[in-house]
């Protein structure tokens, strides 16, 4: 009786149905898996949450820094004195990129010498290159940071060293620079982070 | 089936004809012929699954009184603590339990590592137990945000990051993980999702195939001996085998009280364990805007960590450590193909094996106690060391000790295949 059936079968017909099937099903697992993943992307209220920050710059002394919150990450202003940012030439020779060549790190008009649009006032993501956490400000020279520290920004986690522009230290951990957000002058005493002329 | 058979043998015959109640017990308890040689190395099977029951029991009761918000997780757990009946109990059986899981699982995995368990025909076995431990590290880590202190808060932030370093796809990966830009209520929520639903889920149905594939090929010895080899003629029933009920079920019994009393000891006196069941740290509530000066992941993850901080980033690219660190885990599923020796007990082995698994074990122990140090104990401060620098001792040492860990695993063709091996007797000894 087997023998009998198996005459009947048509294989071709059969293996053609199955990879039919399979494909099917296939595409529609596919289908359903985008709804699914892209559930897990950030939600509207998320993004929204992303919108620009403005800050009063009129606070910040010179040789002092504010930390506000933009997307949720601290950002930190920093208003360099003229001492601070004389220093910054110094360390070249010990930075890994002096000359900011990873250009994803600071936008177009911070690619100068202070990573800056006005000289003195810095603004940097203050989260680590490295794995995110947050460095800690040694913005005085010296200290606990050692005879030569000439001041700047000390991971805890796991070592990481930046200068006052946010430059890293060779031998640290973090592979690359500290981020400079997108940012603008609203007027002299206002600057708007998350937002600039060119993006 | 002998469907004209009257049913006159009560209710247990009445559900075997429904379900194999009868044949279960016997063919996994009551005739499951265990080696009869087993030693204190075998308690730990028994004792993973217990914990297993006491986490999600524990887990199951937390449930009810945590909340997986971002503004309330923190207060919840102190409400947990103080005003709860037995909160604080359940909370410290569940915190404690999920570092004895890990104490556990590592003493079950050692003796796979010297008697050779994960050899032939063992292997899917041991694949089983790597992919549980894999699911056992996610639920750590899921969970360990769930408190939402500081080392929580940025315990998670450092993990998530790892998956940004991955090259092209790492940003948009770890985006997606977080469900947001940084780690914040969104991730909080899917990871107690992830927790308490996906994880027990699948660690279950591993759990499950662990046991299947064990009861398959029968459990291995510290003598390495193929038991089913020697039978009794007349009863086929392996000769150095004994029933696992009731001889190890009992046995097992005085592992088990004897693991209560050492878990009932912790949960009452040292539930902290001085900061290394519990941070200080996680007692401050997470703030994403200051990372606490100290950051060191629970003692469990301290080796794979350590290596993580031992190679330095290559190309302006932090992923070979990253890399590194997803190996030192995953090799370990390479074990059955890497032992290249004609036995497997360590009793049979040679010097070389010997000598290797010592230096396995010193440097996951000297990985293990550097991860849990400061970054700072790696010499940033040292005056003896010029102000650009930052390679010290410790970090030497955790280098030198991530290669002893690796060559343990990648030279093992090699010694294991040389390695002057004893003869294997036929019959099992104690």
């Amino acid at each position: 009786m087997a023998n009998h059936q198996d005459d009947k079968i048509d294989k071709k017909k059969r293996s053609f149905l199955i990879a039919a099937t399979t494909v099917t099903g296939a595409i529609g697992a596919g289908a359903i898996a985008v709804p699914f993943l892209s559930s897990m992307t950030p939600s509207e209220r998320a993004k929204a949450a992303g919108a620009p920050v403005e800050v009063d710059l009129s606070k910040i002394e010179a040789g002092s820094m504010i930390t506000t919150e933009w997307r949720g990450q601290p950002v930190w202003i920093i208003n360099r004195s003229k001492a601070m940012l004389d220093d910054l030439k110094k360390n070249d020779l010990n930075l890994s990129d002096p000359n900011l060549d990873v250009i994803s790190q600071q936008p177009s008009y911070c690619k100068n010498a202070t990573r800056s649009l006005k000289p003195n006032l810095l603004v940097l993501v203050g989260i680590c290159t490295h794995l995110g956490c947050s460095p800690t400000a040694k913005l005085e020279t010296q200290g606990d940071m050692g005879e030569n520290w000439s001041g700047g920004f000390f991971c805890p986690c796991h070592g990481s060293r930046f200068d006052l522009a946010g430059r890293v230290y060779k031998g640290s951990p973090a592979p690359i620079n500290l981020v400079v957000p997108p940012h603008k002058y609203i007027d002299e005493k206002t600057i708007l982070i998350g937002e600039d002329n060119i993006g | 089936m002998n469907k004209t058979k009257i049913n006159n043998g009560g209710l247990l015959a009445w559900v075997d004809e429904r379900f194999p109640l009868s044949s279960l017990i016997t063919n996994h308890l009551t005739k499951y012929y265990a080696p009869k040689n087993f030693n204190f190395w075998y308690f730990f099977g028994a004792l993973a699954l217990l914990t297993l029951v006491l986490q999600l029991v524990t887990g199951l009761l937390l449930t009810m009184h945590y909340k997986p918000d971002a503004e309330l997780a923190f207060a919840s757990v102190e409400y947990i603590m103080r005003d709860v009946s037995f909160g604080w109990l359940i909370r410290y059986m569940h915190s404690t339990g999920a570092s004895l899981f890990f104490v556990v699982v590592y003493m079950h995995m050692f003796r796979a590592l010297i008697y050779g368990s994960y050899k032939n025909p063992r292997e899917l076995l041991w694949l089983f137990g790597v992919a549980i431990f894999l699911c056992l590290m996610g639920e750590a880590f899921f969970g360990y945000l769930l408190p939402w202190g500081q080392m929580s808060y940025w315990g998670a932030q450092v993990i998530v990051n790892l998956f940004s370093t991955i090259p092209f796809i790492g940003p948009d990966l770890s985006e997606w993980l977080r469900g947001d830009y940084l780690v914040s209520d969104a991730t909080l929520n899917r990871f107690f999702a992830f927790h308490v639903i996906a994880l027990p889920i699948v660690l279950l149905g591993l759990v499950f195939f662990h046991l299947v594939a064990l009861h398959e090929v029968g459990s291995n010895n510290p003598d390495g001996i193929d038991i089913k080899k020697n039978l009794d003629k007349k009863t086929g029933i392996p000769l150095d085998g004994i029933p696992f009920h009731p001889y190890y079920t009992v046995k097992d019994l005085i592992g088990v009280s004897t693991y209560l009393i050492i878990f009932a000891l912790i949960v009452f006196y040292l539930p902290e364990m001085g900061g290394y069941f519990l941070e200080a740290n996680n007692f401050i509530p997470a703030n994403p805007l200051v990372t606490p000066a100290h950051i060191a992941p629970v003692w469990y993850f301290t080796p794979y960590y350590s290596i993580l901080r031992a190679v330095p980033p290559i190309l302006n690219s932090q992923f070979p450590g990253v890399a590194a660190m997803g190996l030192s885990v995953i090799i370990f599923a390479f074990l059955p193909w890497l032992d290249r020796s004609e036995v497997r007990s360590i009793r049979y082995k040679g010097i070389l094996f010997k000598r290797w698994i010592a230096l396995f074990v010193t440097s996951f122990i000297v990985l293990g106690y550097l991860g849990t140090e400061p970054s700072n104990v790696w010499g940033q401060f040292s005056s003896a060391i010029p102000f650009i620098g930052g390679v010290d001792k410790a970090t030497i040492a955790a280098r030198i000790f991530t290669v002893t860990y690796f060559a343990f695993f990648v030279l093992m063709p090699f010694y294991s295949k040389r390695d002057k091996t004893k003869p294997v007797p036929s019959r099992v000894k104690y």
